[in-house]
């Protein structure tokens, strides 16, 4: 089972939602109910202008390949990204199921969810 | 208040192993700081403060004051990665202005090749509040700088064969140096066909894994004064943090923009008025982003800056590197910000190598990047003049 390491993420109060959230798939970013702005990886405190007044966004789940790159040392070589989100957010993550010879910058992806060390992340794979 | 005038450079040693079989890193960390303090003509008693970073054992300057036995009245131990020695120089000589200090010794040591301790990873007393969302996606020095890289090309058509022409400039310099781990002169074609290590990055656009070490000694103007060795004296200093800035990622420029602006300010001089410069390379891109970032070119134009050796001694508008770099010559412990100090000072003392040395070379700087860049680093400049 996931639990056990997972409740090592989940003895930090603040961030029992979000990963309450990755186990059904859903990426949560916070947002700022004072400045608007949106970030991640989420904080109580807002990143950009620490107020304390923040609340979660649900992420649609489609993003763009900002850059990436191909670990090709690695067995299997696997492919790591900065995807950027319509929610505003830029976050690294990493593009599976993909053909790793045919990654590009602008490329659309979609939001999926893998268990890493017992731990939900979020992923993506090509539109 | 400004540092300008008020620190010297007066001892630099750079230690000449590659690989410290049998040698703890305490024992590497001291016998730098011998090597150091000869040169400046200096004793351990002479020494006041005492800097190390992250790459010192135990519980950092105490520890090691203990082992060195040094009595001193200033510590600082800030850690920026691979730049925390350029930021210790700067911070001994705004700790020696304020007179806080006279004789500040600075250390590093390493040992990624028979120590244990992973390439790139310093020690982490504590899991960082980052670590839950980035190391499942098993980030590396490798892939994120090479994800800098992927997105230079994207944006300003910057080129593998331009990249390469950074390695091929630092192994000119390291034919010379008889302590470098590759002396072998290569060509772009070498560069751009050696196997790829992660898109778009190839293996000899990385620096080499070094074991050894590295210290400096910064004193005030009336230390100097006394001391018979060549002057070396700090016009400016900067430093800065880039990181992620809640998600706003921008990988165009490092916070060599911003440090190297500051140390610029200070010094009162134009990056035109730079005759060698010491840039951080732990892989090819870093020395181009750094490069536009501190002004040497207009961003964008690093590619077209560092082809058909434009960086060589001798031959280029920007030597650089003539020890042969971490490309080449030595990146001790993961962490280039030292050596890119002792090598500036050699420059400016005129003791580089005389194949490389440059003529004239009263102004120089030293930068270093620390840490990830692209995802949290941090840059430091320095600015010197031999007086």
């Amino acid at each position: 089972m996931a639990e056990a390491k997972s409740d090592a993420f989940s003895a930090d109060l603040a961030l029992a939602l979000y990963w309450e959230a990755a186990r059904a798939s859903r990426l949560l970013l916070k947002h700022c109910r004072d400045c608007g702005k949106t970030h991640y990886y989420p904080r109580p405190l807002c990143v950009f202008c620490m107020s304390a007044n923040t609340d979660w966004l649900e992420a649609a789940g489609v993003g763009t390949i900002y850059s990436w790159s191909v670990e090709r040392r690695a067995t299997p070589p696997y492919a790591i990204a900065f995807v950027t989100l319509p929610e505003g957010p830029t976050l690294l993550t990493a593009i599976v199921d993909c053909d790793l010879d045919a990654l590009a910058i602008g490329q659309h992806v979609t939001l999926g969810f893998e268990t890493r060390e017992g731990q939900p992340v979020p992923v993506f794979r090509p539109a | 208040m400004s540092i300008q005038g008020k620190a010297y450079i007066a001892g630099i040693y750079e230690h000449p192993t590659r690989k410290a079989e049998g040698i703890p890193i305490a024992q590497l960390h001291a016998e730098v700081a011998k090597g150091a303090l000869e040169d400046a003509g200096l004793s351990v008693g002479d020494v006041d403060a005492y800097f190390c970073a992250g790459d010192a054992p135990g519980l950092g300057a105490l520890s090691m004051a203990d082992y060195l036995g040094l009595e001193v009245r200033h510590v600082d131990t800030t850690e920026t990665g691979g730049s925390s020695y350029l930021v210790h120089v700067n911070h001994a000589a705004q700790a020696i202005a304020a007179g806080k200090c006279r004789v500040a010794l600075i250390t590093l040591a390493g040992k990624p090749r028979t120590g244990g301790a992973q390439p790139g990873r310093a020690p982490m007393a504590m899991q960082p509040p980052d670590a839950p969302f980035e190391l499942p996606f098993k980030p590396s020095v490798l892939n994120v700088y090479a994800m800098c890289a992927r997105r230079h090309m994207h944006d300003y058509g910057t080129t593998p064969e331009q990249l390469a022409w950074i390695k091929v400039a630092a192994s000119h310099h390291a034919q010379h140096n008889p302590h470098a781990m590759l002396r072998e002169v290569v060509t772009v074609a070498d560069v751009v066909n050696s196997p790829i290590v992660a898109d778009p990055l190839h293996r000899l656009d990385c620096c080499v894994v070094s074991d050894g070490g590295g210290a400096v000694v910064v004193v005030a103007p009336e230390i100097a004064a006394a001391l018979k060795r060549p002057k070396v004296r700090l016009l400016g200093a900067g430093e800065a943090i880039k990181h992620m800035q809640g998600g706003q990622v921008d990988l165009s420029f490092s916070a060599g923009k911003w440090s190297a602006a500051k140390a610029f300010e200070e010094a009162g001089i134009r990056p035109a008025d730079i005759k060698y410069a010491s840039l951080y390379d732990s892989f090819t891109i870093t020395v181009l982003m750094q490069i536009e970032d501190i002004g040497f070119c207009e961003k964008g134009q690093g590619g077209r800056f560092v082809a058909d050796g434009n960086l060589i001694s001798g031959i280029g508008k920007l030597p650089f590197n003539t020890d042969g770099g971490g490309l080449c010559n030595n990146h001790p412990g993961n962490r280039g910000g030292m050596t890119k100090v002792l090598e500036v000072v050699r420059q400016l003392r005129g003791e580089a190598h005389p194949a490389v040395q440059v003529k004239n070379c009263n102004v120089a700087l030293a930068h270093g990047t620390g840490g990830f860049l692209g995802i949290r680093h941090g840059s430091a400049t320095l600015i010197l003049e031999r007086v």
